[in-house]
C-alpha cells in the first residue's frame, strides 16, 4: 500500500516511468552507494503519520495550554515587548510571493524582496542616525556580539569595556562568542542612580580597548546620560557602540546624534509577535567607514542594462560564500521575513505613529509607577529618568508576590535574580501602548493586595 | 518601464496608516521625565503613507517577486520544498503567538512540550541522543557545535588547533571553525567527488580537532567510507562534524549518529519545511553524542517524571548561549508540525522520493549535459557547464539569467567551488514528475538557442541584468530623500 | 600586452621591479585580465614592513577575491595613490601606471620568483 501524502505527488505509475528512465528497478537500488552497515533498519520510533484534521486538533490543544497575553495581563519586558500590530502588516507579510521566497541571489526575478530590504536599510538607519545598515542578523544578542567583533577587526585591538546595563543574556551571547577570540571583557558599574558610572568606565578604558558597548535605555529601564560617552570613547582610540531599542528611539537622542560608531538591538518591538522568543530580528547599523567590517548581507542600488533603478545584494566579499574562513561572519540564513515585516511596521506607523506608541507606552508606565509607589515599602530601583520600562523594589522577596499576582491573572515582571542572583525583591516592569488605564489600576490594586 | 518607486517616495507629511485611541492616564505634555539632552533632535525619516498605500505598495512589490508557492526552485543545497499552510495557521494560533519568552514555566507548558518533542523527533531521526534546540540557523549551529567540540577538548587539558574541511564545502563550515579560533585545513577530493582518504590520512594529527563533511557531499555523493574517516578521528580524539544540509536525501534511510558523527545540525528551513521567507528567518539546532552533551548551550529542555516541562539553567560546563531566549520557536514549532505529519511511517518517504526525483532529472539531463560526478546521485547532482564556456563562451550565469525568462529561478550556479561552471541541482520530493520534465525541456531548450539570446538575459523580467560592479564600487545603501 | 622582461614575477601573479635598494610592485596582465572588473582594493600604508611571501593588501571583483602577495619583503615607502581611487590605470597599465607600492628597500628569497619567460610559461600551462 503506497504511502499518501499531501506534500508527495509521486504516484505509483509517475515512480514506474521515472525508475525506467533511470534505468533502475526499485528506488532501493538508488541507495545503493550507502554502505548496508549504514544503512537505518528501522522502523523509526516515531509516531505515526497525521492526517492535517489530526494535527490541528493536536497542536490546537497543545497550543491552549499556554496562557497567553490574551489570558494573563503580561508587564514582561526585557528585549521582548507586547506592542500593537496593524492587521494590513499581517496581510501583507502572508504574501507568500515574500515568505515562501529564496534568498534574492537572482535578483531580476526578485525585486519585490530587494526592494523591501533597501526599504529595511534605510528605516533603521534613518531610526538610528546611522549611515549604513545591514539586511538584518538574528536577534539583539548576536547583533551586540557581532558589533562588537566588528570594533575587534577595525581596531585590531582585543578588549571589551561594556555597561553593566547591557541585557544579561546578550552579554551572555557575546562572551560565548568571544570565549576563544583571546578576548578580553571588563563590565563598567552602574552608578547608584542605575546609569553607568562613566568615570569607572573612563578608568577602564586604554591603548587596548576595541570598543564600549552602552545601552540605551538600560536592562533596567534607566536613560543613560549618554552625550559625554562618544568624545571619551574615542580619545581612547575605540569604537563607540549603543544597543538601543527602536521603539525608544522616537523620542530618545538617537545613536548617530550621540557620536557612536554602531548601532545595534533587538527589532522585535517593531510589529513582531512575541512567540516565545523567537524568530526575532538583530538589527545593526554603522557610521560608512565601517561598512567593509558590517557582518551579513546588504542591499544596495544599482542599475540594469536598461538604465532603470534596481537593488541587489552587494559587497559580498565580505561574506562566507566568498570569503569563507576569513569572512566577517559566518551568517549566512538571516531574518529577512522580520525584516520586511518591520519596514511594512514602520510604514504603518509612520513618524507620527512611533512617537504616539512611544509616547503613550512611557505615559502609561510613569502612571502605573506613580500608583505603585503609593503601595507601601514598594519603591523605583533607580533615580535615574526612564523611558517605559522601570525596576520596582518590592522591599521584600518577590518570587512569593509574583506568584501571588499571577494567580490574579497578572504577569507583574521579570524577577531581577533571574540574572542577578541576590536581588530577590526587585522585578522588572514593562508598559506599553496597549495597556487601558483601568488595568493599570487593577495592576495596583493587586500589588497593594499580594503585599498584604 | 518597470520601476518601483520607493516607499519614501510615496510619502507626504500628515498621512498615516495607524491612530492610536486616546491617551487615557493624567499626563504632563512638557515631558519631565525625559531630560532635554537625551531628547532627540532630527527627523527618523519615516515614510508618511495612507494604509491604502501602504498595502498598495508591499501588494505590488510582492508581484515582483516569486517563491516556491509560483515554481520550482531547483537550487542545489537549499532544499527548496513546498511550505505546508497548516504550519502557518497553527504557527498564528494565539497560544503560540503571543507568549513572551520569559513567561513563567507554568504558563507555557505547550511551548515547552512542542520544544521538547522536537527534540524527541530530531534525536531519533538523526540518531543523536542529545538536542538543542537554541541556535538560529545552519551557520549558527556549526559555531556552538565546534564551541561545544573546543570546550570538550578543554575539558581534557588538550589544545587541537585545526579543523579540516573538505575542498568542497559549504562556506559557512571556515567561517564557523575561525570564529572558534581554529585554522582551517582544506583537504581534497577524489575525481568521483567523495574526499581523498589519501590527503585525509596523513592531516588527522592530534592537532585536529575536528573534520566537517556532509553526507551526501555537496555534489550529491555519498561519502561511503564515513565511518572509516569516524575511526581515524576518535583514534586521537577529534570529532566528526555532520553539516545537515543535505539530509534530506537520507532522511528516514540513514541517520548521521549511525556514521560515527559526533556533532550535527539541522537546517529546519530545508528539511523541515519552513519558509525560506526571502532569507530568513530559519533554525540550525544541533545535536550531539553523550559525551558533549554537557558543554551544550543553556538553557535545556526538561521533562520530569510527571511530565512536567521545564527550562533548565543548572549546566555548569554548559559554552552559554548563543542567542538571547531559548530559539526561534515559530520555526521549531512548524517543524515539528511537519515532522508529525509524516510520522515515522512516512519520513523514509521523503528521502526516497527526493532521491528518485533527483536521479530522474539526472537522467533527462546526462545525455546532453556534463555531469562530472555519473550517472547516479543521491538528492541532488552537479552539472558542468564548462565546456559551453569554452565552446560557445556560454556560463553557468547566462544559462541562469534564460531560465528566468522561462519562468524559472536557476539552480545554484558556481558552487561548488571545484566545478568549473558548476550548476547543482536539487530537485525536491514536493515536485511532481512533469514539473521535472518541463524543466529539462526548458534547459534543453535553452541550450539550443542562438548564444546571444543568453547573453542578452533576462528580458522577460520586471528588471534585466544588474551593474554589479558599479553597486560595488559605489555602494548606494540606504534612500537619501 | 607582452610580459616585461625588466623584473620578475611570483606565482600568485605579482610582479616587482628591482631599483637599486628599493623595487616597485604590481600586478601582472594576466590577474587584472582574470578579475575582469575590479570592485575594491586594500593597499597597505606607506610605513608597513612587507614580508615576502605573505598577503600585504587585498583585491576584489564583485564575486572574488584575492590577496596581493609580497614578492620581496621591505618597508613601503610610497602607495600609488592614483589607483587607491580610480582602477582604470591597474587595468589597463598595469605594469606602468598602474603599479601598487613601492618599497625602500626589497629583501628575501628570490629563487622563487620567475623570470619574463619562465611566467609565460607557468601562465601557459595554468591556463588549462
Amino acid at each position: 500500500m503506497p504511502f499518501e501524502h499531501p506534500y508527495l505527488p509521486q504516484t505509483p505509475a509517475d515512480e514506474a516511468a521515472m525508475l525506467a528512465a533511470i534505468g533502475v528497478d526499485s528506488v532501493d537500488a538508488l541507495f545503493s552507494p550507502i554502505p548496508e552497515e549504514l544503512r537505518f533498519k528501522g522502523p523509526l520510533q516515531l509516531p505515526d503519520h497525521l492526517t492535517e484534521m489530526e494535527l490541528k486538533e493536536s497542536f490546537q490543544a497543545l497550543g491552549a495550554v499556554n496562557q497567553s497575553t490574551g489570558s494573563l495581563d503580561c508587564y514582561l519586558g526585557a528585549g521582548a515587548y507586547e506592542h500593537y500590530s496593524p492587521s494590513a502588516v499581517r496581510h501583507l507579510l502572508s504574501r507568500s510571493e515574500f515568505y515562501t521566497s529564496y534568498t534574492p541571489y537572482q535578483p531580476e526575478m526578485t525585486q519585490g524582496v530587494l526592494q523591501a530590504i533597501f526599504e529595511y536599510q534605510s528605516c533603521i538607519c534613518g531610526v538610528t542616525g546611522m549611515d549604513v545598515s545591514n539586511a538584518s542578523l538574528y536577534e539583539g544578542g548576536h547583533a551586540l556580539a557581532e558589533a562588537c567583533l566588528m570594533a575587534r577587526a577595525k581596531t585590531g585591538r582585543n578588549r571589551l569595556v561594556l555597561s553593566a546595563g547591557l541585557h544579561p543574556e546578550s552579554l551572555q551571547v557575546l562572551r560565548t562568542y568571544t570565549r576563544n577570540l583571546d578576548t578580553e571583557i571588563v563590565l563598567a558599574p552602574l552608578g547608584p542612580d542605575g546609569r553607568t558610572d562613566l568615570a569607572a568606565l573612563k578608568g577602564l578604558l586604554g591603548q587596548g580597548t576595541a570598543a564600549v558597548a552602552l545601552a540605551n535605555p538600560n536592562f533596567f529601564g534607566a536613560i543613560e546620560d549618554a552625550a559625554p560617552f562618544a568624545e571619551a570613547v574615542h580619545a581612547a582610540g575605540a569604537l563607540f557602540i549603543m544597543a538601543v531599542e527602536p521603539v525608544s528611539l522616537a523620542l530618545l537622542k538617537s545613536p548617530g546624534e550621540l557620536g557612536a560608531d554602531i548601532a545595534c538591538g533587538e527589532g522585535q518591538s517593531l510589529g513582531i509577535p512575541l512567540g516565545y522568543g523567537g524568530p526575532y530580528l538583530g538589527f545593526i547599523a554603522a557610521k560608512m567607514e565601517l561598512v567593509r567590517q558590517m557582518p551579513g548581507r546588504i542591499c544596495g542600488q544599482t542599475k540594469d542594462n536598461r538604465g532603470q533603478r534596481a537593488f541587489v545584494l552587494t559587497l559580498q566579499t565580505r561574506e562566507q560564500h566568498i570569503r569563507r574562513e576569513k569572512a566577517n561572519s559566518n551568517i549566512c540564513t538571516n531574518q529577512t521575513l522580520l525584516a520586511l515585516a518591520a519596514t511594512m511596521h514602520l510604514g504603518a506607523l509612520g513618524p507620527q505613529g512611533l512617537q504616539e506608541v512611544a509616547r503613550q507606552g512611557a505615559a502609561k508606565a510613569h502612571y502605573l509607577a506613580a500608583e505603585l509607589q503609593k503601595v507601601p515599602g514598594v519603591r523605583l530601583s533607580h533615580t535615574a529618568p526612564w523611558f517605559n520600562e522601570f525596576t520596582l523594589d518590592l522591599g521584600r522577596p518577590a518570587a512569593p508576590v509574583l506568584k501571588s499576582m499571577q494567580a490574579r491573572g497578572i504577569l507583574a515582571g521579570v524577577p531581577l535574580e533571574r540574572y542577578f542572583p541576590g536581588r530577590d525583591r526587585e522585578i522588572l516592569v514593562a508598559v506599553t501602548e496597549v495597556k487601558k488605564k483601568a488595568r493599570l489600576d487593577r495592576y495596583a490594586a493587586a500589588l497593594r493586595a499580594s503585599l498584604e | 518601464m518597470s520601476e518601483e518607486k520607493l516607499i519614501f517616495e510615496k510619502s507626504a507629511p500628515g498621512r498615516r496608516a495607524t491612530t492610536f485611541p486616546a491617551l487615557d492616564v493624567p499626563w504632563d505634555a512638557s515631558e519631565p521625565w525625559l531630560p532635554a539632552e537625551a531628547r532627540r533632535a532630527t527627523p527618523t525619516g519615516l515614510p508618511e503613507v495612507s494604509e491604502q498605500d501602504l498595502v498598495r505598495h508591499y501588494t505590488r512589490l510582492s508581484q515582483r517577486n516569486i517563491g516556491i508557492d509560483t515554481q520550482i526552485y531547483p537550487l542545489g543545497s537549499c532544499t527548496m520544498k513546498y511550505n505546508p499552510k497548516v504550519n502557518e495557521d497553527l504557527a498564528g494560533r494565539d497560544g503560540f503567538r503571543n507568549i513572551h519568552p520569559l513567561q513563567p514555566d507554568d504558563t507555557v507548558q505547550g511551548a515547552l512540550q512542542v520544544l521538547w518533542e522536537m527534540e524527541r523527533w530530531l534525536s531519533e531521526l538523526s540518531g543523536m541522543p542529545e538536542i538543542c534546540l537554541q541556535p538560529s540557523a545552519g551557520a549558527q549551529g556549526e559555531l556552538a557545535a565546534l564551541l561545544v567540540c573546543k570546550a570538550y577538548h578543554d575539558s581534557k587539558g588538550r589544545r587541537p588547533r585545526k579543523v579540516l574541511v573538505p575542498d568542497s564545502s559549504h562556506g559557512t563550515n571556515p567561517a564557523s571553525a575561525s570564529y572558534c579560533g581554529y585554522t582551517v585545513e582544506t583537504v581534497k577530493s577524489r575525481p568521483d567527488g567523495t574526499v581523498d582518504l589519501d590527503d585525509l590520512r596523513p592531516r588527522i594529527t592530534e592537532d585536529v580537532a575536528c573534520l566537517m563533511m556532509t553526507n551526501p557531499n555537496t555534489v550529491g555523493i555519498f561519502e561511503r567510507d564515513i565511518r572509516t574517516i569516524a575511526g581515524w578521528l576518535h583514534a586521537v580524539d577529534a570529532q566528526l562534524y555532520y553539516d545537515g544540509a543535505n539530509l534530506n536525501a537520507i532522511c528516514g534511510v540513514a541517520r548521521p549518529g549511525d556514521m560515527g558523527c559526533d556533532m550535527m545540525h539541522f537546517n529546519v528551513h530545508k528539511t523541515f519545511s519552513t519558509p525560506h521567507g526571502g532569507g530568513g528567518p530559519g533554525a540550525g539546532p544541533i545535536g550531539v553524542k553523550a559525551h558533549l552533551a554537557p558543554f551544550l548551550p543553556v538553557p535545556r529542555v526538561r521533562r520530569s517524571e510527571a511530565a512536567a516541562f521545564s527550562l533548565d539553567f543548572n549546566e555548569p560546563a554548559s559554552i552559554g548561549r548563543v542567542r538571547n531566549n531559548t530559539g526561534n520557536f515559530g520555526i521549531l514549532l512548524r517543524g515539528l508540525v511537519y515532522l508529525k505529519s509524516f510520522g515515522g511511517d512516512g519520513l523514509p518517504e521523503v528521502g526516497r522520493r527526493a532521491v528518485l526525483n533527483a536521479n530522474y532529472l539526472l537522467a533527462l539531463l546526462k545525455g546532453r549535459f556534463n555531469a562530472p560526478y555519473g550517472d547516479r546521485c543521491m538528492h541532488e547532482f552537479v552539472l558542468s557547464l564548462g565546456d559551453r564556456k569554452r565552446t560557445r563562451d556560454l556560463g553557468a550565469t547566462d544559462f541562469a539569467k534564460r531560465l528566468a525568462d522561462y519562468g524559472y529561478h536557476a539552480p545554484t550556479i558556481y558552487f561548488p567551488l571545484i566545478v568549473p561552471e558548476a550548476m547543482m541541482i536539487e530537485p525536491v520530493e514536493t515536485e511532481a514528475k512533469e514539473t521535472l520534465d518541463e524543466l529539462a525541456a526548458v534547459l534543453a531548450r535553452i541550450d539550443e538557442e542562438d548564444p546571444a539570446l543568453l547573453r542578452a538575459a533576462p528580458v522577460n523580467t520586471p528588471v534585466g541584468r544588474l551593474d554589479e560592479v558599479g553597486a560595488a564600487r559605489n555602494p548606494v545603501l540606504r534612500y537619501k530623500g | 600586452m607582452s610580459t616585461p622582461s625588466d623584473r620578475l614575477y611570483t606565482k600568485t601573479h605579482e610582479w616587482i621591479k628591482l631599483e637599486g635598494e628599493g623595487a616597485t610592485i604590481g600586478l601582472t596582465e594576466f590577474a587584472v585580465h582574470a578579475i575582469k572588473d575590479i570592485v575594491f582594493l586594500e593597499l597597505p600604508p606607506a610605513g608597513r614592513a612587507l614580508e615576502a611571501g605573505k598577503p600585504f593588501g587585498v583585491i576584489e571583483s564583485v564575486k572574488a577575491v584575492f590577496d596581493l602577495n609580497a614578492p620581496l619583503g621591505g618597508p613601503v615607502a610610497s602607495v600609488n595613490a592614483k589607483v587607491a581611487d580610480d582602477f582604470t590605470a591597474l587595468a589597463q597599465d598595469p605594469y606602468a601606471s598602474g603599479w601598487l607600492v613601492k618599497l625602500s628597500t626589497a629583501a628575501g628569497d628570490r629563487s622563487g620568483l620567475l623570470d619574463a619567460a619562465a611566467y609565460d610559461r607557468f601562465c601557459a600551462e595554468e591556463h588549462h
